[in-house]
């Protein structure tokens, strides 16, 4: 395992002695060289996991171990220092990720320059060689972010995660501020360069076809939990969770004939607040096969096919 | 056929900027009919809301301008009109939703008053008469416990319950079009599902048109009947709904599919992702607006524009594009029925 968290959670302060159960519980592993995708939908927690595996949140409590050692609960400006060599991540908005008032050779090449490790000139050549790389131009790098479209850049927040040669690179839903033609030129860039550098990739989106496009593996999130995880095709064919089954049912497919075919009904209700948490299935409320045992038990998890893990009462 | 409800002809939009004159619609044309669904698909940019928009009169003139063309409702023009004239349409035969419910209402009145100032300006309710229908009307949306709903504030929605009431708003004066721009955009899937079915379930109710604009093809494929897809300011491609996605004839419509990753198939498929950005419409193209970024293009493709409508005969597709001239070559992957197709 690359990277793995056990009973990880991250609860955040709301005020009258509430706590907002953003992650709460969650064991994930990543293999080296894999791209695990997490989806969910939006408050499902799967943003502030990202953040708090790379660092930039501290965990309330859990464990996070990087190549079996274990990170710190909260980094110190020098573990940030450290683990930035080995941990970036690439942020969703292209807008409002890259400051304005840098250039782009001060934006992509910032990371070298606090290594402290490279001239000026090295510098430079590293940022225009990842520059090319990512399918922008070398002249660019004396330009501001406002002359760039957004999914150029998109590229440039990918060539300041990649310029450290990080093994591990949180995406934190990279492609949902993108249209779709260009959605495709960064989901292969981001494959291409995987295949190239044997980079790992935590994948967070909340487009289902895509995730499963790009994931070898899938997590499914929900209030904070993850409640299903296993190889991408088998979570998206065959889920096993209600919850995934609800959510895949939900998602539209671009194709006419099977979206008259498909009978289904939309899923009850809208996701709960996650503040003050309650023991019991978190899905209880909305799901269409709720058992009385799921309103006050925590469900448990199991692995009913290989690699293929859920948490519910259905299966025990 | 019955004639249509609206017909839009040759619109041309442009907004005035510090940067020069963008040209943002230039010269589109469609028609809907009673009880149909259009879907307007297209990337940010290509002018599928400022179209809707120009229609509506909620272009702000100036810095925009609508130098040409005519939007006939029931055959009377509709485009330009001064405000007071415009609102005798507005709100009664056309409504319209909006992407972003959250900023869409308005934040100091309770969802009920907002609802009820339609139906007060509109067909002249008495307050207490207005807030009973805003109640049904919050009802027929699905809303849970309507009645209290309708005396909270935007604030106290979800995203979702939001739009709910926008629809429960577009429905007070039963429109005979609809248009949603972007309706489900801010969602989430499961939501944009409650979303969509509510919409079709009203289109059957009230005997309704929808022009959905949307950029999404998924959410197409779900509700449309007909389709025209956008580029650069103008539809490219218009045609149904099966023929638009099994037999593709505008090389836009084709690299737009092949851009998204399809579930129907077990094996992955590769992503092909259409090179380059759009045209800059302070400058736009003489020729095809797509010329640089097709995989087809040819000679004339630059210089000239592409007639409006060529028709192919077979499918009755209209595609605004050099290769289906009759002297051009023949390109496989186009008009080609590609995967399952019912009909």
């Amino acid at each position: 395992m690359l990277i793995e968290t056990r009973h990880l959670k991250k609860y955040f302060a709301v005020g009258r002695n509430q706590q907002l159960h953003a992650v709460d519980d969650v064991s994930l592993s990543i293999k080296a060289n894999e791209i695990l995708g997490l989806v969910g939908e939006s408050g499902s927690g799967k943003s502030t996991f990202g953040k708090t595996l790379a660092g930039l949140l501290p965990r309330t409590s859990g464990e996070t171990f990087y190549q079996g050692q274990p990170l710190p609960e909260k980094f110190s400006a020098r573990d940030h220092l450290k683990y930035s060599r080995e941990l970036q991540m690439i942020f969703q908005d292209p807008y409002s990720s890259l400051n304005p008032r840098m250039t782009v050779l001060d934006i992509v090449g910032e990371g070298l320059h606090i290594q402290g490790q490279h001239s000026r000139q090295q510098i430079r050549d590293e940022v225009a060689s990842w520059l090319t790389q990512v399918g922008l131009n070398a002249d660019h790098m004396s330009r501001y972010p406002h002359e760039f479209s957004g999914g150029q850049r998109q590229r440039i927040g990918i060539a300041r995660a990649m310029i450290i040669r990080p093994k591990f690179v949180v995406c934190d839903e990279p492609i949902s501020a993108l249209d779709v033609s260009v959605q495709a030129q960064v989901i292969n860039l981001l494959d291409q360069l995987k295949q190239s550098l044997g980079l790992t990739l935590l994948f967070i989106a909340h487009d289902l076809s895509m995730v499963r496009y790009v994931s070898d593996r899938m997590a499914v999130m929900y209030l904070g939990t993850v409640v299903e995880t296993g190889p991408a095709d088998e979570v998206f064919f065959n889920p096993l969770h209600p919850y995934t089954q609800l959510l895949i049912e939900s998602n539209p497919e671009p194709d006419p004939d099977f979206e008259r075919a498909r009978q289904h009904q939309p899923i009850r209700g809208e996701i709960t607040s996650p503040i003050n948490i309650q023991p019991g299935c978190r899905f209880a409320d909305r799901c269409p096969k709720a058992l009385p045992v799921c309103k006050h038990e925590n469900p448990p998890t199991i692995e009913p096919a290989a690699n293929h893990i859920v948490t519910c009462h259905l299966f025990s | 056929m019955q004639p249509a409800i609206l017909q839009v002809k040759n619109l041309h939009v442009e907004f005035a900027t510090y940067g020069g004159i963008v040209q943002a619609v230039r010269g589109v044309n469609f028609d809907i009919h009673q009880g149909e669904t259009l879907a307007i698909v297209g990337e940010s940019g290509c002018g599928k809301s400022v179209s809707v928009q120009a229609i509506m009169g909620l272009i702000p003139i100036p810095p925009g301008n609508i130098t040409q063309g005519a939007a006939l409702l029931n055959g009377k023009n509709i485009l330009g009109l001064p405000s007071r004239e415009a609102n005798k349409f507005r709100g009664v035969e056309i409504a319209m939703i909006f992407q972003d419910p959250m900023t869409s209402l308005n934040p100091t009145m309770t969802i009920g008053n907002q609802i009820s100032e339609t139906l007060m300006v509109h067909r002249g309710l008495t307050h207490k008469q207005a807030l009973k229908k805003a109640i049904q009307l919050l009802d027929q949306t699905h809303i849970p416990e309507a009645a209290k709903r309708a005396r909270q504030y935007p604030f106290e929605f979800s995203g979702g319950m939001l739009q709910r009431a926008m629809i429960a708003q577009s429905l007070a004066c039963n429109p005979t079009i609809l248009i949603a721009d972007e309706p489900t955009t801010a969602l989430d899937v499961t939501i944009q599902a409650q979303i969509l079915a509510l919409m079709k379930e009203l289109q059957r109710t009230e005997n309704m048109s929808i022009i959905l604009i949307t950029h999404d093809l998924a959410v197409v494929a779900k509700m449309a009947d007909r389709v025209a897809v956008m580029y650069a300011g103008k539809i490219v491609e218009t045609g149904k709904v099966n023929d638009i996605f099994y037999r593709s004839s505008h090389p836009y419509t084709l690299g737009l599919k092949n851009a998204m990753p399809s579930n129907q198939q077990q094996k992955k498929k590769q992503l092909t992702p259409i090179e380059g950005s759009p045209p800059d419409l302070f400058s736009p193209p003489p020729g095809c607006g797509y010329f640089s970024r097709c995989p087809y293009s040819m000679r004339i493709c630059e210089s000239k524009p592409p007639p409006d409508n060529i028709v192919n005969t077979t499918s009755n597709q209209q595609a605004s594009c050099w290769l289906q001239h009759a002297d051009a070559p023949r390109i496989d992957a186009l008009n080609q029925t590609s995967q399952s197709d019912a009909d």
